[in-house]
């Protein structure tokens, strides 16, 4: 009786180890194409079709020019989307989590609201406020609505950051008569820059991977992702899995980053 | 110092950019949408907009978009219900026999999704195609008629399906999904389970009355990190979904890109926004709001 009941419980288990395993697999099923495409020898102008292994297209990421022009255009809006994001949310997150300010529960509710909207409204407000203003659906557009949805990641990956920071360096720079850009300058910025690069990392990789907002405010402009979402229609060449790995490999570089300063945070902070 | 500032001003001084760049480009486009769902249009294009009060807007959202209001909310809430039945089970396995690779198993959930959303979506549609491995599984299996029949098949296809939309959705948001389960789970003393194992409870006695409850905040944030965005979303019926799987979504898009009715885009947005903190309201009051930001 009681061997039945351990068996049972053994089967329960193995089956809730299949199932899980099962699930790592579909988590990973679109990843493994993606992988697996840039391999292949395509002969039709959809990569969607296997022909073949080829290690050519991990030669030339840049053989299609339209398409390497649409991720330079990407990177380079996401770098400057990015340093934006930097410059408004580190002086803000910093005041919030050093200073009690009047109205900070308001303001932290500001920085995390735009995350709960969806992304064709974010777009669609924006847009209505840029056709008020006279900026037309282009580059200024483009990068004013990526800073503001970046801003907001930027801004939660930093506060969480600034939580474990100690700032008695800072205060005992202070009493030693430092001034608060001195003080920013040569002892928290240096100490914060991991936690400002992945901040960043995090920031460019969102930016980078944008479709509905750019969608709606990019006009004649082309990014990565909408240069995609125009050739899923047409054709479907290799480039676009190896440059898609490469804008992973940033956001694992961030991952991994963010990782290892939490588990920097874990240690006691004693200098 | 020069400017007739003090120490005390710095902190405002601090937040201030940022604080300005919120409310100019968040705080204003909604007030602008605002003024817009309740405006004239005034031209063909709705550019400019008079300030007249326009019900009509709204009587124009609701008749467009009412079924698809009802159809968003119906395909995000299964899609939901799925990722609860796919991902409990897995953040259990993590939770209890993880060990010490916990960590990294926690960790492989959220790997796939640093890919594009974009590029992800489309190789999806690759793996759901005709030709596709799940279709040669099914035709090997000679599952076809049953699936068909069972509604999830349509004419024998599963790419532009509803089928295939809420798999996507699924899909693209089970991190957001899980990992708040993960936490929840985690903080179950594992002690609590023998001892109700001792005192004589069975084990879905058990997983009622003590794993269900405490790891309810967590199904709850999960599942509502998981129905808000994909109510709103845009890509998946664009891509995987069938002709009659259009979202709100895709109709505030249609309607600002190609029909340029901005006010009727408008009035929709309003009407989404109201309904996504409708049920943030209502967790908040069960829940508090920290939760949220647990992710």
């Amino acid at each position: 009786m009681k061997s039945l009941a351990t068996k049972l419980r053994q089967l329960q288990g193995s089956i809730l180890t299949i199932w899980s395993l099962i699930v790592y697999g579909i988590l990973f099923a679109p990843v493994l194409v993606i992988v697996l495409f840039i391999f292949n020898a395509s002969k039709s102008r959809f990569n969607l079709i296997w022909d073949g292994f080829t290690f050519k297209n991990w030669l030339n990421p840049f053989a299609d020019p339209t398409l390497a022009q649409a991720f330079f255009t990407s990177l380079g809006l996401a770098l400057l989307a990015t340093l934006l994001c930097i410059l408004l949310a580190l002086p803000m997150t910093m005041a919030l989590e050093r200073f009690r300010i009047k109205g900070a529960s308001g303001m932290e509710l500001l920085l995390v609201l735009p995350l709960t909207m969806p992304e064709v409204v974010l777009g669609a407000s924006l847009l209505l406020l840029f056709v008020q203003m006279r900026i037309p659906p282009g580059p200024l557009a483009l990068v004013i609505s990526h800073t503001l949805f970046c801003l907001s990641y930027t801004a939660m990956a930093l506060k969480a950051r600034l939580g474990g920071h100690d700032w008695t360096l800072e205060e005992a720079a202070a009493d030693l008569g430092a001034s608060p850009l001195r003080t920013f300058m040569q002892i928290t910025l240096p100490r914060l820059a991991p936690g400002l690069l992945s901040a960043g990392l995090l920031s460019l990789s969102i930016s980078m991977d944008d479709y509905v907002v750019s969608s709606i405010t990019a006009g004649s402009v082309v990014t990565f992702p909408l240069r995609i979402a125009g050739a899923f229609q047409r054709e479907i060449s290799p480039q676009i899995h190896v440059l898609s790995t490469m804008v992973l490999l940033i956001s694992l570089v961030a991952l991994v980053l963010s990782c290892r300063e939490n588990d920097d945070g874990h240690q006691p902070n004693q200098n | 110092m020069k400017l007739p500032l003090t120490r005390r001003d710095l902190p405002l001084l601090l937040v201030a950019p940022g604080v300005a760049w919120l409310i100019f480009f968040f705080v204003l486009p909604l007030l602008e949408l605002l003024r817009q769902s309740w405006s004239q249009p005034t031209s063909r294009f709705g550019l400019t907009t008079t300030l007249s009060p326009n019900p009509d807007n709204y009587m124009d959202a609701f008749s467009l978009a009412a079924p698809l209001f009802a159809r968003s909310v119906g395909i995000a809430a299964l899609a939901t219900l799925v990722g609860l039945v796919v991902g409990f089970p897995l953040a259990w396995w993590i939770v209890r026999r993880g060990g010490r690779w916990k960590p990294l198993l926690t960790g492989l959930v959220v790997v796939p999704f640093f890919f594009s959303y974009l590029v992800r979506t489309i190789a999806w549609t690759t793996l759901l195609a005709d030709s596709g491995p799940l279709m040669q599984m099914v035709r090997v299996l000679s599952l076809g008629h049953l699936l068909n029949n069972l509604g999830l098949l349509q004419d024998g296809r599963l790419l532009n399906t509803t089928t295939a939309l809420v798999a996507g959705l699924t899909y693209n948001y089970l991190p957001f999904l899980i990992l708040p389960i993960i936490a929840s789970l985690g903080t179950i003393d594992p002690t609590l389970l023998e001892a109700a194992a001792d005192l004589g409870a069975h084990s879905p006695r058990i997983f009622l009355k003590v794993v269900f409850p405490l790891a309810l905040p967590g199904l709850i944030s999960g599942g509502l990190l998981t129905f808000i965005p994909a109510m709103g979303d845009v890509v998946n019926s664009q891509y995987l979904g069938g002709v009659n799987d259009r979202m709100i979504g895709n109709i505030i898009a249609d309607l600002v890109l190609i029909q340029q009715r901005f006010t009727t885009a408008a009035a929709i947005s309003m009407l989404l926004l109201l309904l996504i903190t409708f049920f943030l309201l209502m967790y908040m009051r069960r829940y508090g709001k920290t939760g949220l930001g647990a992710s």
